[in-house]
């Protein structure tokens, strides 16, 4: 009985030094977020943030119209409302450099991440001059050119293949770091734990980000997850986590930094945790009997990340006149994408053998 | 009466192994849990436990001794109070070898095969185990190439649990060399990961068996990407492992998962039987921009084979191996069904039947023209396949004879496979289960009408 002794010492030591049920350094970067507060963003900066979140915006409002056309096929997931992450997160990366990856609801880090909009709705449609050449899909699209690699159907798969780029950063110490996303329902998947084992073993480069829209399809969080703080689920793995206003560009921005800052010092993963949400049902074919349409309307008209930005650039003293201008031009452009890609051909059906293998054997 | 201590079975599929060194003398007292010996497998050298206690008697094999049999006694334990066992002669005076009724034990010795066209004539050969082959392979690739890194669980510094990464530690370190832990799922996405980002991972599975809580990344995530991307993002990587039954290992660890890999598109699957196409096809395997699953054997790791020492031995993957030359009739294999073949064909030509044996080699692309050009020749195929009988490789080249051969059918095709069951655990349950040389001899004799 004597032999417990040291042991209640050590767990008695470990109570004292805990704050609530975390470890203090798995909380130190909350903390740093905490003391930095919002991104401090020039004029410019926060209009480019606002451009790129009408963009997303304008894209996905059409993408849904096409849909409801006819023009696009199958499984459809519109980013609507989640604009902030995308665009708060992406913005601190180093594009081309750092890798990017994400589940199905992918077209919104497409678009924040530099690639033009014609040749993703153009794959939505399944035309040739696709981004996949119209084999992929809205689900499956990537741009080696720009280190965006997917675009990844099985929900949770591209959380180890996200901790997989980060691997290959580190093995060629190219100091690239890999943004791996996925949602709250994916976060229930076994994977997700292999890989943040792992990545806190191997100190990979990677900065994993839920992105906590409240519903995993139509199961609300708190009936899908037995904690539903997701940025404490690296805890098991001392991951440090940061728990982000999603709908706030200028927070998202701040908190991307101080986990980039912490990875590329080679300290190893980080998980953030985005509240955010969508406007729109989990896919096209969404019945939206789960929740209410006050609880979106609420979200709508107090939480909008665009229209907070657009707020703020009104009180900074941004002519509306400017603002009106610039979605004015996102419409044209989003409209020349939809045109494009209603008009592009099909892939020749020649194409339906190639691709299959890259070498002849 | 004294114990005879016996050569102990390390593995499952241990046949023989070197004594390698005595730590107790004759008339050293042994106590329950005394290392005594030290024996040398393949795989590993491993230490010989006392269970029983008394007074080590009669050493009858010494130390060094190379090719002792698993079951011959090594030595006698004198038990308490009892007089030295002198020469106890019997038994243990030869170390006679005793028979193990494994399925390894009952595996053909490799006949001499026919020369692969693809090795130059007048290349010296030597004798190799495929599990040397394959290291060497994956050892000069990574010499060749420093974006070729080995993942998997036990791959460094345990050297491999079937010893195939065994020395890669030492030479390539482990960065390049890397112990996972246990989570096929977790590792084999990571690889994937790697491969799309420009490296050219080897993932080892421990077996074939494990990779099935990795399935989904080989397939949706490795084999399908190259396709969905239109050709603009590749997933170079090897996933190999032993594959197939074992020995006596029950169901879960025995399964041979060809058939299920080479049904998808966007994977190269190979399947080699001996040390050269293990050596060449692993080389061309981590070349290759396809994703490739390629299966080993676990009871063929041992086996030896005459290797070509070539500077660079790779072999072009998508192409079957004529293994032996006949008129008569094909037979069609790859793994270790080939072994189990070219048994059959020497039985057979004993009773005046030229049987063809041909290798696959890759199950996926098909050598499908080799299979044709084979029965156009024999006009007789049987299929041997160590694997379950439905919707197998076998399925598959009936197929291809029924829709592109059929004219050159004199007989049905016939396919050998081990039975329509989960693998049974009873040494004569599972061997009744397997695929062995005389079924395909029953199987040649009904297709030549004999």
């Amino acid at each position: 009985m004597a032999k417990p002794a040291s042991k209640n010492t050590a767990a008695a030591k470990a109570a004292v030094a805990t704050e609530g049920d975390e470890l203090p350094a798995l909380r130190s970067l909350q903390d740093a977020f905490a003391a930095k507060g919002k991104y401090p963003a020039s004029d410019q900066e926060l209009l480019t943030f606002y451009e790129q979140m009408l963009l997303i915006r304008r894209f996905e409002e059409r993408a849904g119209q096409l849909y409801g056309l006819g023009l696009i096929g199958g499984f459809c997931h519109l980013y609507i409302g989640q604009e902030a992450v995308a665009v708060g997160l992406q913005s601190a990366l180093k594009e081309g450099h750092d890798s990017v990856i994400t589940g199905y609801r992918d077209h919104g880090h497409m678009l924040a991440y530099g690639i033009d909009p014609k040749v993703i709705m153009a794959e939505l449609t399944g035309r040739e001059a696709g981004i996949s050449r119209g084999k992929g899909g809205s689900m499956h699209m990537f741009s080696t050119e720009h280190k965006f690699y997917g675009g990844h159907g099985i929900v949770g798969a591209q959380v180890p293949l996200g901790a997989g780029l980060a691997f290959a950063h580190k093995y060629r110490e190219d100091g690239g770091v890999c943004m791996a996303y996925f949602g709250d329902g994916a976060a229930n998947q076994g994977q997700v734990y292999e890989t943040f084992n792992m990545a806190a073993l191997w100190q990979l480069p990677i900065v994993f980000v839920v992105e906590n829209n409240g519903y995993a399809m139509g199961t609300a969080v708190q009936r899908g997850s037995a904690e539903t703080h997701f940025y404490r689920r690296g805890t098991a793995f001392r991951i440090p986590g940061l728990d982000v206003n999603g709908m706030d560009v200028l927070e998202v921005r701040a908190a991307a930094e101080v986990a980039l800052d912490y990875v590329r010092a080679g300290n190893g993963p980080v998980l953030m945790e985005l509240h955010t949400y969508r406007y729109r049902g989990h896919s096209m074919s969404d019945p939206a009997k789960y929740r209410t349409r006050e609880e979106v309307q609420e979200m709508r008209d107090k939480h909008d990340p665009i229209e907070a930005a657009k707020a703020e650039l009104l009180a900074r003293g941004m002519a509306e006149d400017k603002l009106k201008e610039i979605d004015k031009r996102i419409r044209q452009q989003v409209s020349e994408a939809a045109d494009f890609a209603e008009n592009s051909p099909e892939p020749e059906l020649s194409e339906l053998h190639t691709d299959v293998l890259v070498e002849r054997y | 009466m004294a114990i005879e201590l016996k050569m102990p079975a390390l593995s499952p599929t241990m046949e023989e192994g070197t004594l390698a060194r005595w730590l107790k003398s004759e008339g050293d007292a042994i106590r329950s849990g005394d290392i005594i010996a030290e024996i040398e497998t393949d795989k590993a050298t491993m230490e010989f436990e006392a269970v029983d206690e008394g007074t080590l008697g009669k050493i009858m094999i010494p130390a060094g001794t190379a090719g002792v049999k698993v079951g011959s006694v090594i030595a006698l334990l004198d038990g308490e109070g009892e007089a030295p066992a002198a020469a106890v002669e019997a038994s243990a005076a030869a170390p006679s070898p005793v028979p193990v009724d494994t399925p390894a034990a009952a595996a053909p010795v490799p006949v001499a095969a026919k020369k692969d066209p693809e090795v130059p004539v007048g290349t010296n050969m030597k004798s190799v185990t495929v599990r040397e082959a394959l290291r060497d392979a994956m050892a000069e690739e990574m010499r060749r190439d420093s974006r070729v890194f080995v993942m998997g669980e036990e791959v460094a510094q345990y050297q491999g649990a079937y010893k195939v990464t065994q020395g890669l530690l030492d030479e390539f370190g482990p960065k390049r060399v890397i112990d996972t832990p246990i989570t096929e799922y977790g590792f084999a996405g990571i690889g994937t990961g790697a491969a799309m980002g420009g490296l050219r991972p080897i993932v080892e599975f421990m077996t074939f068996n494990f990779a099935m809580q990795a399935i989904d990344h080989i397939i949706n995530s490795a084999a399908k990407t190259n396709y969905m991307s239109g050709g603009q993002m590749r997933c170079p990587i090897v996933f190999r492992g032993p594959n197939g039954a074992a020995a006596r290992v029950g169901a879960q660890h025995s399964q041979n998962y060809g058939p299920w890999y080479a049904s998808v598109p966007g994977l190269v699957v190979i399947a080699p039987y001996d040390s050269s196409d293990a050596k060449g096809l692993l080389k061309a395997a981590i070349r290759s921009e396809d994703p490739v699953v390629f299966l080993e054997n676990e009871l063929v790791y041992g086996r030896s084979f005459e290797l070509p020492e070539l500077d660079d031995h790779v072999l072009p993957i998508g192409k079957a191996r004529v293994m032996r030359e006949g008129r008569d009739v094909t037979i069609v294999s790859y793994s270790i069904g080939v072994g189990f073949a070219l048994e059959a064909a020497e039985q057979l030509a004993a009773e005046g039947i030229e049987a063809e044996v041909l290798d696959l080699r890759t199950l996926r692309p098909l050598d499908k023209q080799a299979v044709l050009d084979s029965l156009a020749k024999t006009n007789r195929v049987v299929v041997a396949e160590e694997g379950f009988p439905v919707c197998s490789i076998a399925s598959e080249i009936i197929a291809i004879c029924m829709e592109e051969g059929f004219d050159h059918l004199d007989a049905p095709v016939l396919r050998v496979c081990n039975e329509d069951v989960p693998l049974p655990y009873a040494a004569n349950l599972e061997k009744a289960a397997l695929i062995n040389a005389e079924g395909i001899v029953k199987a040649v004799k009904q297709v030549c009408y004999r």
